[in-house]
């Protein structure tokens, strides 16, 4: 019995020194698959909409080919990207559509996390129609006279209200509290997915069937279905301040974002060019699309797509890596 | 739900004919249950009916917990750095599982891709035959070709660990189970239950203490895939024949000496089983994980998906099939088909013995040249790789454009969805959440009581009125009303595959190895092709469902009727019975276990799929998760999942007749 204590005291000691018995950091634990084989590695998370994996290609193919890093993605959806770029598991958040709370917690108070400038980009939430059903019926452009036309837009998901399309439930969105406020006779239906949604959209645009869709500008998606947006009551300060206090009162349209990129602080510090050039990343609404569309539409490899947007573009991204 | 009736019909005759139709119906077991949970229900159901109303879960009883897990999950984040608990012992926890996977990574990167398939080749080859090794030496190639070596040997080196803890963790559980019988009894009935959860509902938890990456994927995997291994290791233990161990009692052995040379080496068979189980549960879950940042092959898939595109996630989901019937393959079983808990026949050349007796010179030597091979090669030479990603995709769009809508006389995929919508689950549903609360309970536990025993009964109607408190009753019914009429579904097309199988030899061995891949394949490569073909909403979710249920229920049913004693049928067959006589009359009820067995399984998978099917719109309870976890917003997905996990338990001991008799 003594030798089987003296041996159990023994193995706890191994494991004490094993494990270095000191503090172990959560928040500053890396992936375990950056900067492995002597390659210096710089972590993108990606979101699941096209634009943020255009922004995603391009910063890649650029610090492969132009800084010599070895880039990783890993995909996350924005919120959790927050935390894990608090964490350092992920070096940058290249673009978000504004989330006042996880600011204030990461950037303000923990400063774990560090604002990296503006993408360029202006982003812009709102309800959609397309453009067939909006020339047949120009009124349906104001959310008084959406309730007129919720028969029409009646689909089997919708249990016998109107459908107003979402897509992932990562995304930013009102609805719920926004049909319920403004008594809308409407179902929020969520796709689940951006690339649920896209498909769906797509189908109804064949069939020339209405739609009702909650969508955001910029995205390739115009190009191929013309849409028009509807009229929600205006954006105001009160409005948005009411929203952040309790969002199920949120009765006004979606604010215009400039988008951000947001580096783990760690990073800009020791990321050397990498970080450089991530925080002078900056391109318009078509670069974005140009390579979005290349990769989503015409299913080209997110690589490829970069490879020829670079190509075409020197002058913009020479700027980044001055 | 045929079987709802009885309840229904009891109280009829319960109240009408008591005199003589009571005093039969006692004598039977059955009716004597169902008589005392409808005489039950007719004395609670008015008093409950009346404090707190029929209709969905009455909101006086739940329990709101959004507020205290909203709370727990901002002190988490909050204290993330600095509380001691996060610092002292959830820190070295992560810190290890991260050094680990790294460890292995850089040590597979380094051998570069010629060693590390000649390796695996080779280890394969030893463990398992030529022809593993074979099979082994293909697929590495293809992983390579793909373009997928980096994210294979990530999916590996992850895996590797997850698996090395999943063995210890489960080989230890299991030990004490086996030679306690205390231990045993506890544990048995949490790694029952931990089977029959859905993956979803375990990576929440993780989620909420480790935030996202590979440690928490990696813990998530080791909670999913430890228990078949806990109990493999404790069924073997236990089931070592009793002749032998009095022999080494006899010979003065000391209990360690017994445990060593007798049970554990007897007990071989369930833990090489129980090693395969792990490793097949570890790799659906780490695909799985790449929800909670793990990075790998799951991590592309899911990144493909989110563009529908359909050729990228298949040029992911490839490898991932491979390294699952490599190590399949590999690591010893031939006897017993997985989880399905299915015996299956023998086919394959392995011959483990004489890979025991390798001398050890030859390793040694192998292993040099390997480390030599490393040397030269690094990762996959980017030349070598085919791309199939577009030929796949205009597969798919070729297939959209044809089969949508609007083929004459059968109607279109989005005609076929539609309907399955509107006539089957919208209906269903309706009618589930017109249920009063304390008629589903009552239906509930009739159902598990018939089949199991009472504990059974308890704990199903436990659970559901659990998923009640937390109210979640109205997305938990909308989930149930997506099982039942998927499982449905999946019950009729099984049933009619597997009747073929079990008559044709040459459909069998067509079948089986499409069978052998569909099982591994990710859960996540069915959503796209079914969104493209169905639209989105709850019919894709269910046709994903159905794919991924009915490999295991045409094995289990096939399995079941082929064993039906020959005598039986031959002697059927020289009384002049039909084919589907002898079917109707002789088979399927000889195969009864398996049959209820291939219901239980159903339900287990269709339901795991169901949940995940919330990524093309399937919603409920799903939906809820994947919100949960998009949003940060844990406390709703942590509800939900726990919801899942209580409809879980439920279904499966609504469905799990076995059990009941093995406890006795």
């Amino acid at each position: 019995m003594k030798r089987k204590i003296v041996v159990a005291a023994g193995a706890v000691a191994l494991l004490a020194t094993a494990t270095g018995c000191g503090a172990a950091d959560m928040t500053k634990q890396s992936s375990p698959y950056a900067n492995a084989a002597g390659a210096k590695t710089v972590t993108l998370s990606v979101q699941s909409w096209v634009g943020a994996r255009a922004n995603t290609a391009v910063a890649q193919y650029l610090l492969e080919k132009e800084l010599g890093y070895r880039v990783d993605t890993v995909q996350v959806d924005e919120v959790p990207a927050w935390d894990a770029l608090s964490q350092g598991r992920v070096d940058a958040l290249m673009e978000d559509w504004g989330h006042p709370d996880q600011e204030k917690r990461y950037v303000e108070d923990k400063r774990t996390v560090t604002d990296a400038g503006d993408l360029g980009v202006t982003g812009h939430i709102g309800w959609w129609v397309p453009k067939y059903f909006a020339d047949a019926h120009p009124d349906v452009l104001d959310w008084k006279n959406l309730n007129k036309y919720a028969s029409q837009l009646k689909t089997p998901e919708s249990g016998g209200k109107g459908q107003l399309l979402d897509g992932s439930p990562s995304y930013v969105t009102n609805d719920k509290a926004l049909v319920k406020n403004l008594k809308l006779d409407y179902q929020v239906v969520f796709a689940g997915s951006e690339a649920a949604q896209i498909t769906q959209l797509k189908q109804f645009a064949k069939e020339k069937r209405p739609f009702l869709t909650y969508w955001y500008e910029p995205q390739w998606l115009f190009n191929e279905v013309p849409m028009v947006e509807v009229k929600l009551p205006e954006y105001t300060d009160a409005c948005a301040e009411k929203g952040t206090k309790d969002p199920s009162t949120v009765d006004c349209a979606y604010p215009t974002t400039p988008l951000k990129k947001y580096l783990n602080t760690e990073f800009t510090k020791k990321g050397g060019k990498a970080a450089r050039f991530l925080k002078k990343f900056h391109w318009t609404k078509a670069d974005q699309n140009e390579v979005a569309q290349m990769i989503a539409e015409d299913k080209l490899a997110p690589e490829e797509a970069a490879k020829r947007w670079v190509r075409a573009h020197p002058q913009v991204w020479k700027e980044w890596l001055k | 739900m045929s079987s709802v009736t009885p309840t229904a019909g009891a109280r009829p005759a319960d109240a009408h004919a008591r005199p003589t139709a009571l005093k039969t119906a006692w004598r039977r077991p059955a009716a004597r249950k169902l008589l005392l949970i409808a005489l039950l229900t007719a004395v609670v159901a008015p008093f409950a009916a009346a404090r707190w109303g029929s209709g969905s879960w009455p909101t006086g009883l739940g329990v709101d917990l959004t507020g205290p897990l909203g709370r727990a999950n901002d002190w988490i984040i909050d204290n993330r750095d600095s509380h001691w608990l996060f610092l002292y012992f959830f820190g070295h926890i992560s810190d290890a599982i991260i050094t680990a996977v790294r460890g292995v990574y850089v040590v597979l990167l380094a051998l570069g891709w010629a060693s590390v398939t000649a390796g695996a080749s080779l280890l394969a080859w030893r463990l398992a035959g030529v022809r593993a090794g074979l099979t082994a030496l293909a697929s590495f190639a293809v992983c390579g070709l793909l373009g997928m070596w980096v994210p294979t040997m990530r999916t590996l080196a992850l895996m590797v660990v997850a698996v090395a803890l999943s063995v210890a963790v489960g080989a230890l559980l299991g030990l004490a189970a086996g030679l306690s019988d205390r231990t045993f009894r506890a544990l048995r009935p949490v790694l029952d239950t931990m089977q029959a959860l859905p993956a979803f509902a375990y990576l929440l938890p993780v989620v909420l203490v480790f935030g996202i990456g590979v440690a928490p994927a990696v813990l998530a995997t080791v909670v999913y895939a430890a228990p078949p291994m806990a109990r493999l290791t404790a069924l073997g233990l236990r089931g070592t024949d009793k002749g032998v161990l009095e022999a080494v009692d006899s010979l003065g052995a000391t209990a360690r000496q017994r445990l060593l040379t007798a049970r554990l080496p007897l007990a071989r068979r369930e833990l090489l089983l129980g090693v395969n189980q792990t490793i097949m549960m570890a790799l659906s879950m780490a695909v799985i994980a790449s929800v909670i940042g793990a990075d790998g092959l799951g991590d592309r898939v899911y990144q493909a998906l989110s563009t529908v595109d359909v050729g990228s996630a298949l040029a992911a989901g490839i490898p991932i099939v491979l390294l699952a019937i490599v190590l399949d393959r590999s690591v010893g079983n031939r006897s017993d088909r997985s989880w399905a808990g299915v015996p299956q026949g023998g086919t394959g050349g392995h011959d483990q013995r004489r890979a025991r007796t390798r001398t050890l010179t030859t390793w040694a030597a192998a292993i040099a040249a390997i480390v030599a091979l490393g040397r030269v090669t690094a990762t996959w030479p980017d030349t070598w790789t085919v791309p199939i990603a577009a030929p796949v995709n205009e597969a798919k769009d070729w297939m959209v454009a044809h089969l949508y809508s609007g083929i004459p006389g059968i109607g279109g995929t989005a005609d076929w969805s539609a309907h399955y919508t509107g006539w089957i689950l919208d209906p269903l549903r309706d009618g589930l959440q017109a249920l009063p609360w304390w008629g589903a309970l009552a239906i509930v536990a009739a159902l598990a009581w018939l089949i199991g025993t009472w504990r059974t009964a308890l704990t199903a109607t436990l659970s559901l009125a659990a998923i009640g408190v937390l109210g979640r009753w109205n997305p938990a019914m909308d989930t149930l009303s997506q099982v039942l009429a998927a499982v449905a579904v999946t019950l009729v097309l099984g049933f009619a595959i597997a009747v073929v199988a079990a008559r044709s030899a040459r459909v069998d061995r067509l079948l089986r190895p499409v069978l052998d891949v569909f099982q591994t394949m990710p859960q996540f490569v069915y959503l796209i092709p079914v969104v493209a073909l169905f639209g989105i909403g709850r019919a894709p979710a269910a046709a994903a469902a159905v794919v991924y249920a009915l490999p295991a229920v045409v094995r289990i049913v096939s399995q079941g009727l082929r064993q039906v004693d020959p005598a039986a049928l031959e002697s059927a067959r020289s009384l002049g019975a039909t084919g589907g006589q002898q079917l109707r009359q002789v088979q399927f009820p000889l195969a009864r276990p398996q049959l209820l067995l291939a219901v239980n399984q159903a339900v287990v998978l269709v339901l795991s799929v169901v949940i995940i099917g919330a990524l093309v719109g399937g919603g409920a309870l799903g939906y809820e998760v994947v919100f949960g976890l998009a949003q940060g917003d844990l406390a709703t997905g942590l509800t939900a999942g726990v919801a899942i996990a209580c409809l879980g338990l439920m279904l499966d001991r609504v469905t799990q007749p076995t059990k009941a008799k093995e406890a006795k």
